[in-house]
């Protein structure tokens, strides 16, 4: 029931918003606050429950729901989306907060779609049911629409049908391969085809050149949202566009959605198209880590600059994910979270000055660290840890992929190993402008520094950049024996060929 | 005491945490000594941890605690974990003893500075992370410290970051680091890969099971000295050390000094089971040491800001400790570590104090003649100088003698021949900084002139401190052929391997005759320098410029040109060539073949404006209705 309980608490919330005055913002605002601080105590409960050393799924709930295509109502966690879901609920909460004085206009609509985009996310990741997948896939896509599109920043139109239309591209091929998975699944008790998806994954035994197909079918879609290189030009311009807190669930959670996606549907179901794509998507990620840095460091907005260090960030990801060893998917995973922490405070960072200057331009900065020095020392320790720095998450996360990464492939570990010096010259390049030398802009001398209601969703990410950096064995442990189930598809003896002839 | 081992690194991180939250708003006089008896109390701990081990056989020193499970994943292990030995032990009384010094110091030299706290808190973070440097009992561990000494030293150096040329500064020195570190990381993952672990402990008798010369080992030790080369400053990643001096002098002296900037020799010494056994990356580092000691000496000929001559003279007395470990003296490289930081956090200081007295003045052909109005720093400063001269008796002579002996005894004559010529450098322009500072006449301000005044005992109670150690510290390594025990190189000896033992432990089997000529011919050298620079700068006062303008003077004086052949050649083409790519690849060529698919995006765009009218029914009857048809197909295709 709890993982039910997690999807509907959003859903029947931001329904119940919608039947709330909307002449008392205020009573909408702690309504969504309710129940986002309800969903995200009800996901540490699943933590709480959650039984260590076990791979397989846990809290497993099944109810019929559509018999008649075989359908159910199925969900499950495991320590690939454990931490995913909690990840989810908290941002949301800290989102709430954060949009607190920042949204001032359709307050109800926003947060009917912001709460109804909650069970979206969690749905994804909890389902285990492919058809519950999609739908989830498809809920969550149609609030973030309105949310850029309405909430968003003077582009917002443009950014929002290219988010919407990329978005849709590969929901579209992603819908054709589950079709053809669930044509090819059989409920052994049924008879009947099914979408379930543990079925599908002891039941896939394609061929070759039928795994390549389905494996692009889903990939794309996946890669789209990750973003892997080149599909990755709608993510500058949403990240952007996005109000504050749309941008913080955009890169906190909705880009893992793709790298999720990777390690949940096309390596246990395609593993054979995995191996024989390992060079291409490795390449391409390696590709982003360079390409990106190099293109964020010249930004000369904040949030784009933001932006591409995800295109990055999220290179390192896929790397470690397709370097298909026991420290790449750790790492790769343990990157995701760390990811939807520190590029998710980051947002929040600059956010909290667009909110007194209305630009997100550098060079509109400069100096500032002078006037408000708390928000300073904040959004160093995010930078840093974004940049991966030991004794924050980024670097556990980052030293697993690259060490995966390099196990298995010296050259592209030695590659990806150079962007860690790239991420340190734009972000501190950023910082530099913006919080060093004096204030040259008159505006600037009078910042007011973070607020507490600012401050609050800011630190409680901070806290947890250190502790996993610190001690991040919690995490791991309970990764790690999903992830070998993962990897043990490989390490069938019909592959051992296929990993010998791997590049 | 070597249970209480984790105390070592936790007091100056208490340190931290109370100067950050509990003691907000407090007096200067609380905050700064909460943060220097934070780091004494290390210093006490280590010493006790010190004569524990003192009291333990030769073989036995070794004493491992482990914290907790820090990163395991599959067959990769790295705890969290500690190590004390001989060598971290000497590390541990170097770092927590003199940064003792250097915060009682600082608590005169910051007084006043709205800054104070926060100085304090990175500070007290620096000792932290220098700590897990010397004390990790894996190189993981290592790399925190290695990483995290690099994030405070960046904050030090620009802690005036109202000045942009300081923020500037501190932002090199972090991504010259990182450069660094990038070679270091590659180490450890080969170590992994050939290993299978990264401990220290592990890997020694493993290692043992390679042939000399593997080119393995020689891949691991190379990418190792590359960290150490950004780290410690050498060629080609020393420019960052100089600017580096953009920070608050205390800082100069005990990062970009005494304590970090040795972590390299630190870690090529930790490693030296691996170096041992590759003769080519030890030829490597020899002469990268030598040729970095002998390149910043003649920089350092021509500087006229009293720091960057000290600064160059750190990164030549750091190519010296290179030189060692290349030619297999590895104790004579942690011997020149530890007298150097003491004569060499001597000069800094006394460098600070003479700023302090001189109202921030840094450049030293506007001083002169402040011997009779600081003795107390001219006294300190001039045992400083003769130290790092290399005048007998002193502690820079025993141990800067033993690497140049050690390196002719090696056969590695050429790279005698330049560290003697480094050393003479290093005399001379040691004496000129002495003579253009303290002698002559004054050639400051009015104003300068009448504010002149010896510094607090606050600042010059440490300055006497480091003098004596500067001039009696060198007796714990007395060679045998000068009658003395050695203790220095007998305390270490376990931890050095084989390979490295056959020069190392030459020093019975030597011929004391030739090692009293070497002697002789750097002690010549020396007084050479101090004769020559007697006779140009000496009471003149307006023959500072006196090299003359020369192109080679001018070559000198611009250090060669390398930050602007670095400024023309790396960065400045990586930033354009990065603009480029975001405006043609990025914007022009795959967003463009975007948008060109997109006339339809126009299309909806108008359509969206339309539908999108804030009334909230209308939305959820489009979300609905969305949904519906979604459903709609899906089943329908389902069934179809």
């Amino acid at each position: 029931m709890l993982l039910t309980l997690c999807i509907a608490i959003p859903a029947v919330a931001s329904l119940l918003v919608l039947l709330l005055p909307r002449t008392s913002p205020n009573v909408i605002r702690w309504t969504a606050l309710g129940a986002s601080i309800a969903a995200f105590l009800v996901s540490l409960v699943v933590y709480a429950n959650f039984q260590v050393g076990e791979g397989a799924f846990q809290m497993v709930e099944k109810l019929p729901w559509i018999p008649s295509i075989g359908a159910e109502w199925h969900l499950g966690v495991d320590g690939i989306s454990l931490f995913l879901i909690v990840l989810t609920t908290l941002l949301t909460v800290l989102c709430v907060i954060s949009s607190w004085h920042s949204i001032h206009e359709r307050v109800q609509e926003y947060f009917f779609f912001f709460l109804l985009l909650e069970a979206g996310m969690v749905g994804v990741f909890a389902a285990l049911d492919l058809f519950v997948f999609y739908v989830m896939w498809e809920v969550m896509l149609v609030p973030m629409f309105f949310l850029i599109g309405v909430w968003g920043g003077q582009r917002r139109l443009y950014a929002t049908i290219k988010f919407f239309l990329f978005t849709m591209a590969g929901s579209v091929l992603m819908l054709a391969g589950i079709l053809y998975v669930y044509f090819h699944t059989l409920d052994p008790e049924t008879g009947k085809h099914t979408f379930n998806l543990l079925m599908a994954t002891d039941q896939s035994k394609y061929a070759l050149d039928v795994q390549r197909w389905l494996f692009l079918a889903f990939g794309l879609a996946f890669a789209i949202k990750v973003p892997l290189f080149p599909l990755h030009t709608w993510l500058p311009d949403a990240h952007t566009e996005a109000p504050t807190a749309g941008s913080v669930i955009l890169a906190g959670v909705l880009l893992k959605m793709g790298t999720y996606g990777f390690l949940r549907f096309c390596l246990p179901m395609f593993p054979q198209a995995t191996l024989q794509f390992v060079p291409w998507i490795s390449w391409l990620a390696l590709i982003g880590i360079v390409y990106g840095a190099l293109v964020a460091m010249v930004q000369k907005d904040m949030k784009k600059l933001v932006a591409y260090s995800s295109v990055a960030h999220l290179g390192f990801v896929m790397l470690g994910t397709f370097a298909l060893n026991q420290q790449g998917l750790t790492g790769s995973l343990l990157q995701q979270i760390n990811h939807g922490i520190s590029t998710g405070a980051l947002f929040l960072l600059v956010g909290v000055v667009y909110e007194r200057r209305h630009t997100r331009l550098i060079a509109d900065y400069g100096g500032i660290a002078k006037v408000m020095p708390v928000y300073a020392v904040l959004f160093l320790i995010i930078a840093l840890s974004s940049i991966g720095l030991p004794m924050t998450n980024g670097f556990v996360g980052e030293f697993l992929i690259l060490l995966g990464t390099f196990s298995s492939n010296t050259f592209y570990g030695v590659i990806a190993t150079s962007g860690v010096i790239l991420a340190a010259v734009y972000l501190l390049w950023m910082y530099q402008r913006v919080f060093y030398g004096k204030i040259v802009h008159e505006e600037n001398s009078k910042l007011k520094d973070i607020t507490l209601v600012e401050g609050l969703p800011i630190v409680v990410l901070v806290v947890l950049a250190i502790w996993i950096g610190v001690y991040p064995d919690p995490l791991i442990v309970r990764m790690e024996p999903s992830l070998q189930l993962v990897l043990e598809k490989f390490q069938q003896s019909e592959f051992s060929q296929l990993i010998g002839v791997m590049p | 005491m070597l249970d209480l081992l984790y105390l070592i690194p936790l007091f100056p991180l208490l340190g931290v945490v109370l100067n950050s939250f509990v003691l907000r708003g407090q007096s200067e006089k609380v905050v700064g000594s909460v943060a220097a008896l934070m780091v004494g109390a290390s210093f006490v701990v280590a010493l006790g941890g010190f004569f524990q081990l003192l009291g333990m056989a030769p073989n036995a020193r070794h004493f491992e605690l482990e914290m907790f499970r820090w990163i395991i994943v599959g067959n990769f292990s790295a705890q969290a974990s500690f190590l004390a030995d001989p060598l971290s032990m000497v590390m541990m009384l170097i770092v927590t003893g003199v940064s003792t010094l250097i915060h009682i110091y600082s608590i005169g030299y910051m007084h006043g500075d709205e800054g104070f706290r926060k100085f304090f808190i990175y500070l007290n973070l620096f000792v932290f992370f220098m700590l897990l440097l010397v004390m990790g009992s894996n190189y993981l561990v290592m790399f925190v410290g290695w990483e995290g000494v690099g994030l405070c030293s960046y904050l030090l150096i620009g802690f005036w970051y109202t000045d942009e040329l300081k923020a500037s500064a501190g932002k090199k020195a972090f991504i010259m680091n990182r450069i660094g570190d990038f070679g270091f990381l590659l180490a450890i993952f080969l170590i992994w890969t050939t290993f299978g672990t990264i401990n220290f402990r592990e890997i020694q008798p493993m290692a043992q099971a390679y042939p000399v010369g593997a080119g393995v080992i020689t891949a691991i030790c190379l990418l190792l000295f590359t960290g150490a080369t950004g780290k410690s400053a050498q060629l080609p990643l020393y420019t960052w050390l100089p600017d580096a001096m953009a920070g608050p002098t205390p800082v100069s002296a005990l990062i970009h000094a005494a304590t970090m900037v040795t972590a390299g020799v630190y870690m090529i010494v930790r490693s030296n089971f691996l170096f041992s056994l590759s003769p080519d990356a030890m030829l490597v580092v020899a002469w990268v040491g030598a040729l970095t000691a002998l390149f910043a000496a003649t920089i350092g000929l021509v500087q006229t800001d009293i720091k960057k001559v000290l600064a160059y003279s750190t990164v030549s007395q750091l190519g010296f400790m290179f030189l060692a470990c290349g030619v297999g003296a590895y104790t004579a490289a942690v011997f020149h570590l530890m007298t150097h930081a003491f004569f060499k956090g001597l000069l800094f200081l006394g460098s600070g104090s003479v700023i302090h007295g001189m109202s921030d003045e840094q450049d030293i052909r506007l001083m002169g003649g402040l011997k009779s109005k600081m003795p107390v720093t001219y006294m300190t400063f001039l045992v400083g100088t003769l130290a790092i001269a290399g005048i007998p008796g002193l502690a820079g002579f025993f141990s800067k003698d033993e690497i140049l002996w050690k390196t002719y005894e090696s056969h590695h004559v050429a790279l005698w021949a330049i560290g003697l010529t480094a050393a003479f450098c290093t005399a001379f322009y040691m004496f000129r900084l002495l003579f253009l500072t303290f002698f002559g006449k004054f050639r400051g301000s009015k104003a300068q002139e009448h504010h002149v005044h010896e510094s607090p005992k606050l600042m010059t109670v440490p300055l006497i401190v480091l003098a004596v150690l500067s001039a009696i510290g060198g007796y714990v390594g007395v060679p045998h052929a000068l009658g003395g025990h050695n203790f220095f190189h007998d305390w270490l000896a376990p931890l050095i391997s084989e390979g490295g033992a056959t020069h190392g432990g030459g020093e019975h089997a030597g011929v004391p005759s030739a090692e009293y000529v070497l002697m002789a011919a750097s002690v010549l050298v020396a007084l050479i320098g101090i004769f020559l620079a007697r006779s140009w700068y000496l009471g003149k006062s307006a023959t500072v410029e006196s090299l003359g303008k020369s192109g080679m003077r001018h070559l000198l004086y611009n250090k060669y040109w390398v930050d602007q052949i670095y400024d023309g050649v790396i960065s400045q083409p990586l930033v354009k060539a990065s603009e480029l790519m975001a405006k043609y690849i990025d914007q022009g060529t795959i967003d463009g073949a975007v948008n060109g698919l997109g006339t339809t995006v126009s299309g909806v765009g108008g359509f969206v404006r339309r539908i999108q009218t804030g009334v909230t029914q209308n939305y959820a009857v489009m979300m609905g209705m969305g949904s519906v048809v979604l459903l709609g197909v899906l089943i329908w295709s389902v069934l179809g």
